[in-house]
């Protein structure tokens, strides 16, 4: 059993200071552990907003020694051995009281994303897929909505373009319904205006602290930007596109042998 | 209760370069200074010099092409290779500037390096400090504009990918004349070399984003059609080389750098090439090509 030092941030929108307190760890603690054994012995009043515990429900998300984590996967062992730990609310979110902030921009933005929109059933009333397409955005479906990568997104977080960028989490969910192979709703024009792709700069933090290693980046943002690209910068698809019209949804379905 | 001055609710530090983080995060932008910083540097030195550029049948592939030539340039390209394209430097060429190939070759890959999806990543982080590092204050607070405004042409990556796969060709050309010296098929030291660089240089294009997207990524279903399929091949290969793309971008800008020391310092004389063919390949067993009318 080792003693830790904790400074946490305690406060509320208005303003607020970091406070120091002392713990033991045990083996196999995490950081949200540690929080609860503040919390029971010394800060009743401490705001943390938790749930599963166990890396599925992205609500402790928290910064800790600087870092945007989940502090339910974050274990005591892999902080630096010596030295206070320091704990803060995320910063691109508004603080509601102590580690708990105000997410509700999320939300607010995810009602500017047209919903998934099927093409019409097939003659046997079926909506038929393979999975072969489906890989690319599965990969999508794993988000667990912790909002880390909004919190470690500087154009948020650094530049305050809330209104200018949606951020990560919402590219990548433009980016499961854009890239749907039964998805008919063209959200180009949408990726570009309203929700500000060419904002991300490609600088990847969001693909660094993403717990369920998602490739925001490389597989979301980025070719959300090249097909912005075909549409609003690529002469050649351009003109291609007025020559010969712009692409048509595939006819042919694949055919499954049951 | 009240935060200081210098502090935003929630406790965090206003200013740039400001962080709460306690890792070494700041070595990572240094080291990429350093290294892109080198490349860049070699990279200028040695297009300047205009000279000691190929050695034998090998060019370096910083002067590859070599559209244009200076006849009376030692170690320069000559030697009945074809790898001059048009001929010599044109009499008005400004005297102020070196009549090196490599000036006229060496914008395209940079605009390649400069656009890919990787270097943005590098550059913004380490040169421009936006940010310099995650969850670290960066620059430009408030007037931050992205690839919106003043980077708007980050969005022709495209075009420079379509020159750089034909660069590629070029390379492996280059690299297969490398096995033949007067006419003899052999190998060297030089070719291998050779051989290796435009393989990476080929990697680094596979791996291109806008390759991966040009190539099938564009498309939403992969099964429909029999096009789509042969798409969907293409997606996964460039898929595989993308996973990999910060590693061989790397990789191969520093064995581009390599492969242009090797050859430089061979046809210097400075080290001997060993080949299957017991060659000499300094510049100082080759006269100039204008000494042999070529």
């Amino acid at each position: 059993m080792a003693k830790r030092t904790f400074k946490i941030w305690r406060g509320n929108a208005e303003g607020g200071e970091f406070v120091t307190y002392e713990t033991d760890i045990t083996e196999g603690m995490v950081v949200l552990d540690a929080i609860h054994q503040i919390q029971s012995e010394s800060a009743n009043d401490l705001a943390v907003r938790w749930n599963c515990k166990a890396g599925k429900c992205g609500s402790c998300s928290m910064e800790i020694n600087g870092k945007p984590k989940l502090s339910c996967m974050t274990r005591m062992n892999s902080m630096p051995a010596t030295g206070e730990i320091v704990i803060q609310p995320m910063k691109a979110f508004p603080v509601v009281k102590d580690l708990v902030c105000d997410v509700s921009y999320n939300y607010e933005r995810n009602k500017m994303i047209p919903p998934f929109s099927p093409r019409p059933r097939e003659a046997d009333g079926t909506h038929r897929m393979v999975q072969d397409d489906v890989d690319r955005i599965q990969e999508f479906r794993k988000c667990l909505e912790c909002f880390l990568c909004m919190d470690v997104c500087h154009v948020h977080r650094d530049h305050g373009k809330q209104k200018e960028f949606s951020g990560p989490r919402w590219m990548i969910r433009l980016a499961s319904l854009e890239m749907h192979p039964l998805d008919i709703v063209d959200r180009i024009p949408l990726i570009k205006k309203e929700h500000g792709s060419g904002y991300c700069n490609i600088t990847r933090c969001c693909t660094e602290v993403c717990p369920e290693h998602i490739n925001i980046t490389d597989n979301g943002i980025i070719p959300l930007k090249e097909r912005v690209v075909d549409r609003f910068y690529d002469p050649i698809a351009m003109l291609m596109r007025k020559v010969f019209g712009p692409r048509k949804p595939h006819k042919k379905l694949p055919v499954i042998n049951d | 209760m009240a935060s200081s001055p210098e502090t935003l609710p929630g406790g965090h530090i206003i200013g740039l370069g400001e962080t709460r983080r306690k890792d070494n995060w700041w070595a990572s932008p240094i080291m990429t200074v350093v290294y892109i910083g080198a490349a860049l540097a070699y990279g200028t030195w040695a297009a300047f010099q205009g000279d000691h550029y190929q050695a034998g049948p090998y060019l370096t592939p910083l002067y590859s092409p070599t559209t244009l030539a200076d006849p009376a340039a030692i170690g320069g390209a000559g030697g009945g290779y074809g790898h001059v394209w048009f001929g010599n430097f044109p009499s008005w060429w400004p005297s102020f500037i070196p009549a090196s190939p490599a000036l006229l070759i060496l914008p395209l890959p940079g605009f390649l390096r400069l656009t890919c999806y990787y270097y943005r990543k590098a550059y913004y982080r380490s040169f421009m400090g936006t940010p310099p590092g995650c969850s670290v204050e960066g620059v430009l607070k408030g007037q931050y504009g992205g690839e919106t405004k003043l980077f708007l042409w980050q969005n022709f990556h495209r075009y420079a990918l379509y020159l750089a796969l034909i660069y590629n060709v070029i390379l492996f050309y280059d690299a297969g004349i490398s096995f033949f010296y007067k006419g003899s098929f052999g190998v060297g030291v030089g070719s291998i070399i050779l051989l290796v660089n435009a393989s990476l240089l080929a990697s680094y294009s596979f791996g291109c984003h806008s390759f991966r997207h040009l190539f099938g990524g564009r498309l939403d279903c992969f099964t429909c059609d029999s096009p789509s399929k042969a798409q969907h091949s293409t997606w996964k290969f460039a898929t595989w080389f993308n996973e990999r793309h910060m590693q061989v971008a790397w990789i191969s800008l520093g064995f581009v750098m390599f492969t242009d020391i090797y050859i430089r310092s061979v046809s210097h004389g400075i080290i001997p090439d060993l080949n299957t063919w017991g060659a000499n390949m300094s510049a100082a067993a080759r006269p100039a090509a204008a000494a042999l009318g070529l």
